[in-house]
Order: C-alpha cells, then structure tokens, then sequence
C-alpha cells in the first residue's frame, strides 16, 4: 500500500485528457473510465490509485498529502499557492488569465478601480505590481456579467477563446498570464517515494515533450 | 506509570521522548513566559512562519503578544558574546494560524537551541540530535538537509535584479525549473547562468553523490566553503547517525536574512509537511545586536495527531456495575482491589454508550459478576 501513488485528477475535460496521458505511459487504470459512481480507482499492478477531485480542491488534497500527486491549472496554484512542488508544465487546458471589460474602462486612473473576480489573490498581486488603487469583488461564477451590469469596470478572469466576451461587447484589456496545467507532488511525499515519482514525473515529461512536437 | 503510558497520546508520548533525549546531551530547559512584547516580532515578521500573531493590551498600556514562536525570544535574551555555549532546549505552547486556517491555535512545539560559538562538534551535534528526534517519533523518517550559502552564493554569481532573484528564490522552493527558464528567458539571463539556476533544482540524492555532483557547479567562494562544511559534517555523522536516512537538497531554503548556512527539515511518514525544521541563524543573532552564532531547530509535535490513530484502545480495564441496593462498603473494596492489581476501573450504575471497556462485572449479593469480556 506504501509504495502505491495517489493521484487527485481534476473532474471534468482536463482530468479526462490528462487521465489518457497517464494510461498512455503505464499508469492506467481502466476501472475508472467505467461509468460508476465510485470516487477512488485503484491499479494494484502499475501501483497507482486515482480519485476525480473538483478542480479547485485538487491542489488541498496534494498539500495535505491526501493526494501524492495532483494536476491542476496555474491558475489554481497562483490564486491558492499551496505549499507543494510543481514538477512539471502539461502544456494542457492552455488558456490566458486577463483583464477584461467595456473598451476603454481601464482609462481614469485617478479612481478606485472596481474589479470583480473569482481570483482575488492573482487581481491583488497583478495591481499591486503595478501600484494601483483597486476594490475586489468576489464572485462564484459568471464573472463576465459584473462589467455589464455596472458590478464592476472590469474582471480578472480565465480567458479561452474569448468568445464569451466578445458576444458581450467585452474585450480583453490587459494580459496577466499564460495559464495551463501542471503537475504538482506533496513534499513529504517527494522524500518518501523518490524514486516512483521521479518516474511518473520523467515518463510524463517524454510524452508531453513527444505531444508538443508531434 | 504503567496505566499513564499506555493512555499517553502519541505527541504526549513524544515529548516525554525528546525531552529525555535533550536531557542526555546536557541540554537545559527552558522555560518562558506566555507573553513578549509586540514589537520583536514586529521587527522580525519574516521569520515567523505565520504573520499572524495574538496582540493585547497588557495593564500598562504596552502591546504584547502570546508568542507565536519560541526562538525569538530566546535568541533575544542571551547575552552577548557567552564564554561557552548556551545548549537549551524547550516545550512550549505557541500560538499561531497555520496555514489555509482563519483561526488561531495553541500548538505543541518542542525544539532546541545552542547559541554562542558554534564549532564542528555542536554543529554536527545538533544535526544529530535532530536525526535522533526523529527516530523517536517514528520508524519511517527522511532528513533532508541544505545549505542556505550554496544557494546564495549561486544566486550571487548571476547577479540578478533584486524583484528576479525573488521570483527566482520561489521557483526553486517549488521545484519549478520550467518557470525559472521562462522568467530567465523573459529576462535577457544568459542561458548559462539559467541553467545553473535550474541545475540547483535536480540537486538532491545522498550526501556523498549530491556533493559531488554540486562541486561541479562551484561559482566562488562562498558556494567552496559550503561544500566544505558539508563535508566535514558528513564525516562526522558516520560515525553516529544513519546516513542512509539523510539527503541533500539544494532547493531547500529559508528566509536568508535569518539563515546564512546550513538548514534542515525532517519528514515522517504519514505527515504531509516537514515535522521538524532548523538551521543555523547567525544572521538573526546579527539583527538582533547579538555576538553569537546560533544554530537550532523546532519539533510540531501536534503534528503527529496526523498519523495513523493507535489501535482501538481501551477506556477503562473494569466496568464495574452496581445497583441501589448494593453495599457500598462492599463496592469500595471491591473497585480497591481492581485497581491495586493495576487495572482501570469504573464503577457506575449502568453501561454508557461510549465507554470501551474490557470486562464487564457486576456487583451482585454473591461478589463480583463477570457479564462480558472484550478483548
């Protein structure tokens, strides 16, 4: 059971992409792609277990070791900064974090800027870099709505296609920065399982180098 | 003791292990009071792990703290320039907010200082006493061991800007090598120096093959005197301490206005965070006026409440029942008698829900009953 990883993989398309990924290199575990409602899948004979996690628990579970391993988006990390190593970049779920509103709301910036986001951590280290004055309002979901409602002058947001911003009248006003997936390892469990995710890490690096080139 | 032992929590247990431990070495306890003025850690935030700290108004009108932290404070009291070592050791409440909590908490924190010149053997002796911490909280333990001078020197030979040697700093905490060649690159560094920066990260195994490995990346002279010191350290715990339980790990650091040499962290299995952490602190001695050299570490024993529970033990050895027609004479003797043959008894009117007991008697017109035996 010791020397066994356990890997929190985020519900949902990501976790699904990055599950095949893991089959691919010798981790599988074809129990899991079963439609059950069980939450742990266990691989006795390429010694892995997998649990499907809300994305944005991913990184807690790492961090207090209920997990060994985990993949969860920059975005998670930088919002949450757990205290855990990030071995690698999947270069999976690409996608950019921006400032984003009304055309022309950042101008004015002798006033408080009112910025709502599910990130208030990223929004708070983006302006304080940059020394402005802001007012964070935290939201759960539909962050695009607060500009158009006067909620906000912008958001701070997760940025795919942009289309969902477009068909707002909303733009991209500022880039903060590129966002994907990335592998992250609990530290105690680094010491104690050397080897096994120095492994998982090398045979995960092969294939998403092998991915990106392909 | 034989009934206290066998109820003792695990970190009940491990304290009385450590402090048995320090006692050996000739370290003296030292107590402390609850309470320190504000301002020192005002003055140090950056070496509390938490800023977080309990403020009050003490009756003269002074701000003061319910200590967060136990160095500090013994750091600031020695005196300076002490002819021998001062070799201390503590168990103290402090109060914190750990991490990813928004309450405050009283935690269990044994640790251990020495203080004043700190030469090979109380180095060395320090990091022996940790191994050996270890070893009493647990089989399964990992020490995993770095020098704050290597890294720095390192850092030092690039010459970053300020702002990048922090980011920088980070990425290397975190093992994170791909954002160390994404900011160099953003940064104009030079991909020698970026390479070397991300070799500090895959530097870890043994200690014999890890530093060899790092002497190939000798910049100066700071990073030829860590090795050094190293070196001497390893030739010393061969002699007592399992090497084999030991590692090396450049990307382990501290904060470097505190720690300027060798630092350490020790890992058991079943806890997720380090159980032990330390290092030598002459830059703190510094900052605080001191003319000392300073070299300690902290035990969270309240992490071990992490660890697997024990096996389901029991509350009482005799639950004795009884009615209200029994003797209470008769029931006096009786419970004597149990507990002068060692066991733990308690006696009441009828079964609780919760109590796990051993053996179930009753007291009865004929003696005592036997009506059930667990075992």
């Amino acid at each position: 059971m010791k020397q066994m990883i356990s890997v929190a993989l985020p519900k949902g398309r990501l976790g699904e992409s990055v599950y095949k990924l893991f089959a691919e290199i010798g981790y599988g575990c074809p129990e899991i792609l079963e439609n059950s409602r069980k939450l742990i899948f266990e691989n006795e004979e390429n010694q892995v277990r997998y649990f499907w996690a809300k994305p944005s628990d991913v990184a807690i579970y790492v961090e207090h070791g209920a997990a060994d391993v985990g993949i969860a988006g920059l975005d998670i990390l930088l919002e949450q900064e757990p205290d855990v190593f990030e071995l690698l970049d999947l270069g999976l779920g690409k996608c950019r974090m921006a400032v984003a509103g009304k055309k022309g709301a950042l101008i004015g910036t002798d006033r408080t800027l009112r910025v709502a986001t599910k990130f208030p951590n990223i929004a708070k280290n983006y302006y304080t870099e940059q020394s402005r004055e802001i007012e964070i309002i935290k939201l759960n979901g539909s962050i695009e709505l607060a500009p158009i409602v006067r909620l906000s002058d912008v958001i701070v947001d997760i940025v795919e296609s942009g289309k969902t911003l477009k068909e707002n009248d909303l733009e991209v006003l500022e880039e903060i920065t590129d966002i994907s997936a990335r592998l992250i390892v609990n530290k105690a469990s680094f010491r104690f399982k050397t080897q096994q995710i120095e492994e998982m890490c090398e045979k995960m690096r092969k294939s998403v180098t092998a991915n990106a080139k392909g | 003791m034989n009934i206290i032992n066998s109820t003792l929590r695990r970190e009940e247990q491990a304290i009385f292990d450590l402090r048995e431990l320090y006692e050996q070495y000739g370290y003296k306890k030292y107590k402390m009071s609850k309470f320190e003025e504000y301002d020192l850690y005002l003055e140090n935030k950056s070496f509390l792990p938490s800023q977080q700290v309990i403020t009050f108004t003490d009756l003269n009108g002074k701000l003061m703290a319910l200590k967060p932290d136990v160095t500090l404070s013994i750091a600031k009291n020695v005196p300076s320039l002490p002819k021998e070592p001062e070799k201390l050791y503590y168990n103290e409440n402090v109060y914190r907010s750990p991490r990813g909590s928004n309450e405050y908490r009283e935690i269990m924190q044994v640790g251990l200082e020495c203080l004043g010149d700190v030469d090979l053997y109380s180095q060395s002796e320090v990091v022996m006493l940790a191994c050996k911490s270890l070893s009493k909280l647990s089989e399964d333990s990992v020490m995993v061991v770095s020098h704050m001078g290597f890294v720095s020197g390192m850092l030092e030979s690039c010459e970053l800007p300020f702002a990048l040697n922090e980011k920088i700093l980070k990425c290397i905490e975190h093992k994170n090598a791909h954002e160390i060649i994404r900011l160099c690159d953003n940064s104009g560094i030079s991909s020698e120096k970026r390479d070397s920066l991300v070799a500090l990260i895959s530097l870890y195994g043994s200690f014999t093959d890890t530093l060899e490995k790092a002497a190939e990346l000798i910049k100066n002279d700071k990073m030829r005197d860590s090795l050094f010191q190293l070196r001497e350290l390893e030739a010393v715990l061969t002699t007592d301490v399992e090497l084999s339980r030991m590692r090396l790990d450049f990307s382990v650091i501290n904060d470097l206005s505190y720690y300027n040499g060798l630092i350490f962290q020790g890992f058991i299995d079943g806890v997720p965070t380090a159980i032990l952490s330390g290092g030598r602190y002459d830059n703190l001695m510094e900052k605080l006026g001191k003319k000392a050299q300073a070299i300690g570490f902290a035990v969270y024993v309240d992490q071990l409440e992490r660890c697997e529970p024990d096996d389901v033990r029991f509350d009482v050895d005799v639950l004795l029942l009884y009615d209200e027609n029994a003797d209470t004479a008769k029931l006096i003797s009786a419970v004597k008698m149990l507990t002068a043959n060692g066991q733990r008894v308690r006696a009441q009117k009828s079964k609780s829900e919760k109590l796990r007991f051993k053996q179930l008697l009753k007291l009865g017109d004929g003696g005592l009953e036997i009506l059930e035996t667990n075992d």
